[in-house]
């Protein structure tokens, strides 16, 4: 017979193993060990990249074999890579379990960077870099992107690339059809019109990740409204739902309903849309100067980097913007978790910042936010461009997301194909992204 | 054996490691994620405790009714086509193949082990409409239709899951029906038959009643199966265009891990445990009733 102490007795046995349980996965889901300050902390520089990008990887293997060998003997370099559309999903469920590898490229959503900043994920750099005499080696331009990106005095990514946004276009298509390069957005459209009953598709992009097509409305945004249109939405001085944005939204649903992206364009990803244009099917392509690796691959590159032309991003009428704000970005900046950032990641930093943007400029000719010592002689002319309009670019703007939340960022591009195929209007489109952003 | 089975230590003993690791792995994290809905935050950034009001968000947020709307939508749909198709290939295997279904059941069984992302490759190939132009689409083209983009809209991009989704399990649910089926005694149908009762008299009078019990438990396995869809719609359209697809499990996995709120994606969690609960119950006595009696 089961007596009322014994019943207790088994409740408070219960409740102590469950009690006992919750204790041990608390102990697994949280903590975990920082370096001791002046200690080796990792035994191994392991990086995490999206697997769309091998550039960061592929520099950091060559490194690793000739000025970072020392740093390698250390700490050897190991690499993994994640599928792009879920690395800050990865990334997050890694920090919460304190499990962050020696390095990863920073989320793509900058809130998401200001949370880990936040939350003591991320090592600040800007301190060590200038301990080892290193601090002039990442380019001021680059360092106050950052800093006004994630909102912070330190240092916490290195600027692995230092891009400029804008259409790329097929010179000899655009000359076959007698197009001048478009200047407004007028002249977008009529270029889009000529393309199209040539036969050819206009605009290539990448509605699968939707990012490249919401680069259209953020741009609009900032030739139309200004440069600083954006950071009103941000402080709350302005909506995405007054007109004067919906504009924006509603003008590049009417170009994508007029078939300037082609057929399908919630169908084609990343690489297809690089292939389009790289293989002559499209004309023009909103990309950032980051494609310059690929432009420059003859495997790639079927039309030709000779014919290959930039040019901004073209002026609304009447707009309070100027063609000449370059939409700019680090693009995929290279951050160190706070955990295990010892004496030998920190060898690991003190070798990137002197060498990384010599190699990547000589391998891959992309251009980075690392001062440069070395011009490679057979710089390609198209990098060269790129590098002038850098140097000559009065000023820059940013891109439609970089201010919005985690669900904002989320929902713009997530709903951005359909809003250039028809299937959702201006106003719905810039009501949910506003609402997301208004969401905790 | 009822000496050691009569022993409760014996008994703590044998069944104490598997509770033990059932309720660190699967209680614990129940209570836990229960526990979340009071919440707000993450792991990094810490949390906060917000009482009732993650409910009050998910009773008001839009885009939580859209994914409710589309889950019932799809677990209805699936479960009446897994169950229907699974049924009428159970009623041929027995009836019109009978001996000669093995080669058949295989086959229709085979989608059933393929992984569902391999599948959803499969069926993105199939319907896919840029860059290259799939079977489907060729198919259309060649009878004078236009090629559709399947993916393009949330109308069709459904109907492409529910086919994938019925493809995939029909096997399955028919080799299940089948068991219950061929249990029912020969006797039984033959005196059924002299008594004159032939094709679809037969299976309402005596075949449906009698394999009620496997048809019962075939729909709650449906429904509970389909109200939790997430790998295939992940793999097949992640939930787009837009949020056109996107179940409640998607939903609540895009709350937690990428908008990083897992005090609200336990809530979403928790709110898809009533329905499958609310559901399970509704069907369990909506069957109470004998259909034999019409």
């Amino acid at each position: 017979m089961i007596t009322a102490s014994m019943r207790a007795k088994r409740l408070v046995t219960t409740i102590a193993i469950v009690g006992a349980g919750a204790l041990a996965l608390s102990a697994c889901s949280s903590g975990g060990t920082t370096a001791a300050a002046g200690g080796p902390g990792s035994a191994t520089f392991s990086y995490l990249s999206q697997d769309t990008n091998t550039t960061i990887s592929s520099i950091l293997t060559t490194l690793s074999t000739s000025e970072c060998s020392a740093a390698n003997k250390a700490a050897p370099y190991s690499f993994e890579t994640t599928p792009g559309a879920a690395m800050d999903q990865k990334l997050q469920l890694l920090a919460g379990q304190d499990a962050l590898p020696s390095a990863f490229m920073a989320p793509g959503t900058p809130a998401l960077v200001q949370q880990f900043i936040k939350g003591g994920q991320l090592q600040e750099l800007g301190a060590t870099l200038k301990t080892a005499g290193l601090d002039g080696d990442i380019l001021p331009a680059a360092r106050s992107t950052l800093q006004a990106l994630y909102s912070t005095d330190g240092l916490y990514a290195l600027p692995t690339e230092f891009n400029i946004e804008g259409i790329w276009y097929n010179k000899k298509l655009f000359a076959d059809n007698n197009i001048t390069v478009p200047a407004t957005w007028d002249e977008l459209l009529s270029a889009t019109e000529t393309l199209k009953s040539a036969g050819v598709i206009p605009i290539s992009a990448d509605g699968k990740d939707g990012w490249n097509v919401s680069r259209y409305i953020g741009d609009y945004i900032f030739r139309d409204l200004g440069p600083d249109a954006l950071q009103k939405v941000a402080d709350g001085t302005a909506k995405l739902t007054d007109p004067e944005y919906v504009k924006a939204a509603d003008a590049v649903a009417a170009l994508g309903k007029s078939g300037a992206f082609g057929d399908s364009v919630g169908s084609i990803d990343y690489d297809n849309s690089l292939n389009q244009f790289l293989s002559g099917k499209a004309a023009m392509l909103y990309m950032g100067s980051w494609a310059l690796a690929n432009f420059n691959d003859p495997k790639q590159n079927t039309i030709g980097v000779d014919n290959v032309g930039f040019m901004p991003f073209p002026a609304v009428a009447g707009g309070k913007g100027s063609i000449d704000q370059i939409p700019s970005n680090v693009g995929v900046p290279l951050t160190f978790a706070t955990k295990g950032f010892g004496t030998n990641i920190e060898a690991w930093l003190n070798c990137i910042a002197p060498n990384y943007g010599n190699q990547v400029l000589k391998d891959k000719g992309v251009i980075s936010g690392f001062k440069t010592t070395e011009t490679p002689a057979d710089l390609p002319a198209l990098t060269k461009g790129v590098q002038d309009t850098i140097a000559n670019s009065p000023s820059s703007v940013l891109w439609f997301e970089a201010l919005f939340s985690a669900k904002g960022t989320s929902v713009a591009q997530t709903n951005a194909a359909q809003l250039a195929t028809g299937g959702m209007s201006g106003a719905d489109y810039m009501k949910i992204v506003q609402a997301a952003n208004e969401t905790k | 054996m009822n000496s050691v089975l009569g022993d409760k230590r014996a008994i703590a003993i044998l069944l104490g490691p598997a509770l033990l690791v059932y309720t660190l792995v699967m209680l614990v994290p129940i209570i836990w994620s229960t526990g979340y809905t009071l919440f707000s935050g993450n792991a990094v950034t810490g949390f906060e405790f917000v009482g009732i009001s993650n409910f009050v968000t998910f009773f008001t947020d839009p885009a939580a009714f859209d994914a409710v709307v589309f889950t019932l939508k799809y677990a209805i749909v699936l479960t009446i086509g897994q169950i229907a198709i699974g049924y009428l290939l159970s009623l041929l295997y027995v009836f019109w193949l009978k001996r000669a279904s093995g080669v058949i059941r295989t086959l229709v069984f085979f989608p059933v082990v393929l992984p569902t992302v391999a599948v959803s490759l499969l069926f993105q190939r199939l319907f896919e409409s840029a860059p290259a132009i799939g079977p489907v689409n060729t198919f259309l083209e060649a009878v004078g239709l236009h090629s559709v983009d399947w993916f393009g809209s949330a109308g069709t991009a459904f109907w492409v899951i529910v086919m994938m989704d019925i493809w995939r399990s029909a096997g399955f649910y028919a080799v299940l029906l089948y068991a219950g089926i061929i249990d029912i005694p020969d006797e039984i149908l033959e005196s059924a038959r002299i008594d004159g009762a032939t094709g679809w008299q037969l299976v309402r009078q005596i075949v449906l009643p009698l394999s009620l019990p496997v048809l019962l438990s075939s729909i709650i396995f449906s429904i509970n199966g389909t109200l939790k869809v997430f790998d295939s719609v992940l793999a097949l359209t992640n939930g787009g265009p837009g949020s056109g697809t996107t179940p409640l499990t998607l939903y609540m996995f895009r709350t937690s891990f990428t908008y990083a709120d897992y005090g609200y994606g336990s809530t979403i969690a928790f709110m898809l445990t009533l329905i499958c609960l609310v559901v399970t119950i509704f069907i369990f006595r909506s069957t109470r009733r004998d259909v034999t009696k019409g």
